[in-house]
């Protein structure tokens, strides 16, 4: 079967995201969306710890300690780019300013339910950081993440047994399987992998999906 | 002449009692106001309710302060990450209590006790297990989580420049949590890369303004 390696992932997530949208990666996986954005579209990252306009990994001999993003890492400001203060940061999630955030997922829901910040394994340390203020903030939620897990369930499912981040707050799916779109009565196909036809999905998954209206068919 | 600059950490940070709630800036090691949790530790208090995005990292700052065992609850967003072990062994040894927050609700409640508001209404976290047990409404269609005010009694906080009345300039990412933090504590310490003369700062950019900072401390000094 096809499959998308993770570049690919984020590469397809990338060709989605519209010229001057404000745009907030979530760390991991969708951090790597930022390495496929188009150089001819003006797209502006935002990072939670309070910058907008946030630019590539500087020269290793060139970081400074205190320009870093949400994952803690170092990055660069891109000329217009702009400082706030964390009160500012998430008004602009909360107000609905963002246009676009990419989070990873542990589920998603046929409803748009997300579960990204906790297993619910006994013992372990709770953290949630932004993700709740983000699934909940951004105008467009846009989960990437294998379609399953490493024993082959589907990471898709028609609700959620992880401990919730946000409730309908997903749009759409992009998996290494096929895109998937959530609306009010729940996600459909918009696109599969090469080779990988809706009944695969649908075995895979165990839901009843169907072909958005605007759908790409696969070749067959 | 009102100068709040203070000669040494020391002297900035010896009436935070035991119990004391303390804000502390930084986001990871960003802002991170090191010296005076150093000072902190020194200087001894106990039983201390922590305000931070998270729990410490490696073994400085607030981790040293947490390995020291000066602190009985923290108040954070996101505590486990792959250097927090101070952290880790305090929480698992039972020794420290967490009250876990989403990020952006840590910043509104903050930024709430500084602007004198009683509770707010939060999108954040509405049909989750944190806002289990919290009282919830329906405003315009959307569904809305009831939150309180974090106050603080000190918050230590790490700004750029600063000058003796203690208006405030950050710099970068370092900004973080400090400006509200500094809105939401009786009483404000920060410490600074460099004082300047009143009048340095350009009042179109002074990001805290000196009434919400009650203590200024520069970095080299003792």
């Amino acid at each position: 079967m096809n499959r998308l390696n993770r570049d690919q992932m984020a590469a397809r997530v990338a060709q989605d995201i519209p010229d001057g949208a404000y745009v907030n990666l979530g760390i991991g996986l969708p951090t790597k969306v930022a390495n496929y954005l188009p150089a001819d579209k003006e797209i502006f990252l935002h990072s939670e710890n309070g910058v907008l306009g946030m630019g590539p990994a500087p020269a290793p001999d060139e970081e400074d300690p205190e320009l870093i993003n949400a994952g803690k890492q170092p990055v660069t400001l891109l000329k217009g780019g702009s400082y706030f203060h964390h009160a500012d940061s998430f008004a602009m999630m909360r107000s609905g300013r963002l246009d676009v955030c990419v989070l990873g997922a542990f589920q998603v829901s046929i409803y748009g339910d997300l579960a990204n910040w906790s297993t619910g394994a006994p013992g372990a340390i709770p953290a949630v950081g932004g993700a709740m203020d983000l699934a909940i903030g951004a105008r467009d939620v846009f989960v990437m993440m294998e379609l399953l897990t490493k024993d082959g369930v589907s990471k898709l499912v028609a609700e959620c047994s992880y401990p919730l981040t946000g409730l309908r707050c997903v749009s759409r799916v992009y998996t290494d399987l096929g895109v998937f779109e959530i609306g009010k009565d729940g996600a459909r196909v918009i696109e599969t992998i090469d080779g990988v036809s809706l009944d695969e999905l649908r075995r895979l998954t165990g839901l009843p999906l169907e072909m958005a209206a605007r759908a790409r068919r696969p070749e067959q | 002449m009102i100068d709040k600059i203070v000669s040494s950490f020391e002297a900035a940070v010896a009436d935070i009692p035991d119990g004391a709630t303390v804000m502390i800036g930084g986001f990871g090691t960003a802002g991170m106001p090191d010296e005076l949790i150093d000072a902190l530790i020194a200087h001894g208090a106990r039983e201390l309710t922590i305000v931070n995005n998270n729990a410490g990292n490696g073994e400085t700052g607030l981790a040293a302060l947490i390995k020291n065992k000066r602190v009985r609850k923290i108040i954070c967003s996101f505590p486990r990450q792959t250097d927090s072990q101070h952290f880790d062994a305090a929480y698992h040894a039972g020794e420290i209590e967490l009250e876990l927050v989403p990020q952006g609700n840590l910043a509104a409640r903050i930024h709430a006790a500084g602007n004198g508001l009683g509770a707010i209404f939060t999108p954040t976290g509405y049909g989750t297990e944190l806002a289990t047990g919290k009282e919830t409404r329906e405003i315009d269609g959307k569904h809305y989580v009831l939150e309180y005010p974090i106050r603080a009694d000190f918050a230590l906080i790490k700004a750029h420049k600063g000058d003796r009345w203690g208006n405030l300039v950050y710099r970068k990412t370092a900004r973080n949590f400090g400006p509200i933090m500094a809105m939401a504590a009786e009483c404000t310490i920060a410490q600074v890369s460099e004082t300047v003369t009143l009048g340095t700062l350009d009042p179109e950019a002074i990001v805290t303004p000196g009434i919400f900072v009650q203590r200024v401390v520069r970095q080299e000094a003792k």
